[in-house]
């Protein structure tokens, strides 16, 4: 086994789409305190990299170990652990923010309305939080999203494009999310081609076609 | 890092997933209202085009009222897994910590609350409609109750195919109506005695094991088809 059995362990992991050799041995070790970027032209698998890692994807080949042991062994514990922001921001156009984060919270831990909305005035759309979602701006769902991720308490964030529609003020909260979130032992997976000026451990992962 | 993050319990996110799929019903009572307009007019449509001669509507209404009630669920099962699908929901379901197959139990069973127990309140109308004497209704109410409760496992098994597919609903109902077939005869056999007044005990139990066999299967094939869809 490797030697990150306080984190996330992805080993050369194969994983084809069709006929695609998508990701051909992807290999990360990601420990708390630490922030790893994955970069790379489009269509060279980084979404598929972060399903991986999430365990959504079973790759062909290779594993993905959280805390030393396999993802399928400790499934619902890693679950609980990780909080995956996808490209669809995964809200109900027809439920408030407040019922949307509600719900998506609550199937992973107990969660009172205070604290949920108290997350939504830390990302900046506490005005947003009783309207329905279908009222909201790309940004302000991006900024529901990024609540989410924060009220589900979770030690490892895995973020797939998280600045896409993000203003400045946006790109910049969510970086000192980030900062905040790792340097108090977090563990964060982001795939983004923004610059990140992060003070933290940064590292970055380039995928090539 | 705190670690509070534990799982609430299996129980607790069925109540949670259910009273959301309420919550979004009756946002959007069109989609609530549609199966059960078809139902009503497809079942009002026999009467105008045959004869009206009171005795044969009777013996034709059992078979209509179930032909109708299968065509009205199928509109509505599309719908299912689909939205959660497309807005990536169903990634955060299946991450959510909670166990997919209870998650799918609890979709279903609201899915079977808005469409099926619905089409069972308003078939009394309809039944009537079509001449069918009151002491028929018990039996079929009953055997609606347990043909729709199957329907909607079907159903999900069905829709839990075809989610990731662009024109879903065609192939959906090219699965699920062969699936119907017993359920038809035993359900429209129910009723048909119900009416003429002998004992419907046979069928209803056919229909009864049906249900169980379909309860207990199915929650794990349709489970089985969403995570494939999810990769």
């Amino acid at each position: 086994m490797s030697s990150a059995v306080d984190g996330l362990c992805v080993e050369k992991v194969h994983v084809w789409r069709g006929e695609r050799h998508v990701l051909k041995g992807v290999s990360l070790e990601l420990r708390p305190r630490e922030l790893l970027q994955v970069t790379g032209p489009n269509g060279t698998g980084k979404t598929t990299l972060l399903r991986v890692a999430s365990g959504l994807l079973r790759p062909e080949q290779g594993s993905v170990a959280w805390l030393g042991k396999p993802i399928s062994s400790v499934r619902s514990d890693y679950q609980c652990a990780l909080a995956y922001a996808a490209h669809e921001p995964a809200l109900k156009a027809d439920l408030t923010a407040l019922e949307n984060l509600h719900f998506m919270v609550g199937l992973k831990r107990r969660v009172a309305l205070p604290e949920l909305r108290a997350e939504l005035e830390r990302t900046g759309v506490a005005g947003c939080a009783d309207l329905p979602v279908r009222v909201l701006s790309a940004g302000q769902r991006r900024r529901v999203v990024m609540a989410r991720v924060l009220a589900a308490r979770a030690a490892l964030w895995l973020l797939d494009e998280p600045f896409t529609n993000l203003d400045t003020s946006g790109s910049e909260l969510l970086t000192s999310l980030l900062a905040e979130h790792v340097n108090g032992g977090g563990l964060a997976l982001v795939v983004a081609h923004h610059e990140l000026k992060l003070a933290a451990a940064l590292r970055r992962l380039e995928l090539a076609g | 890092m705190s670690t509070e993050a534990t799982s609430a319990g299996t129980g607790r996110a069925m109540v949670l997933v259910i009273h959301r799929e309420l919550c979004l019903s009756f946002r959007r009572p069109e989609q609530l209202l549609q199966p059960l307009v078809f139902f009503l007019i497809v079942t009002t449509l026999f009467p105008l085009g045959l004869s009206l001669q009171l005795s044969m509507l009777r013996d034709m209404a059992p078979g209509v009222l179930w032909v109708a009630a299968l065509l009205a669920s199928l509109l509505s099962l599309d719908s299912l897994f689909k939205s959660d699908a497309d807005d990536g929901t169903l990634e955060q379901l299946a991450l959510s910590g909670q166990s997919l197959t209870a998650i799918v139990i609890a979709k279903t069973f609201a899915h079977w609350l808005v469409s099926g127990a619905a089409l069972v309140l308003v078939s009394p109308v309809v039944a009537m409609a079509l001449g069918i004497p009151a002491t028929a209704f018990g039996t079929m109410l009953f055997s609606l109750g347990l043909g729709t409760i199957t329907l909607s496992w079907l159903g999900a098994i069905g829709a839990g195919l075809t989610v990731g597919l662009r024109r879903g609903n065609v192939l959906l109902s090219l699965i699920v109506l062969p699936l119907a077939i017993p359920l038809l005869i035993f359900g429209a056999g129910a009723t048909d005695r119900a009416v003429s007044g002998t004992s419907a005990a046979g069928a209803l139990y056919f229909l009864a094991s049906l249900c169980v066999f379909t309860c207990t299967l199915a929650p794990f094939a349709a489970t089985t088809a969403l995570r494939i869809t999810l990769e």
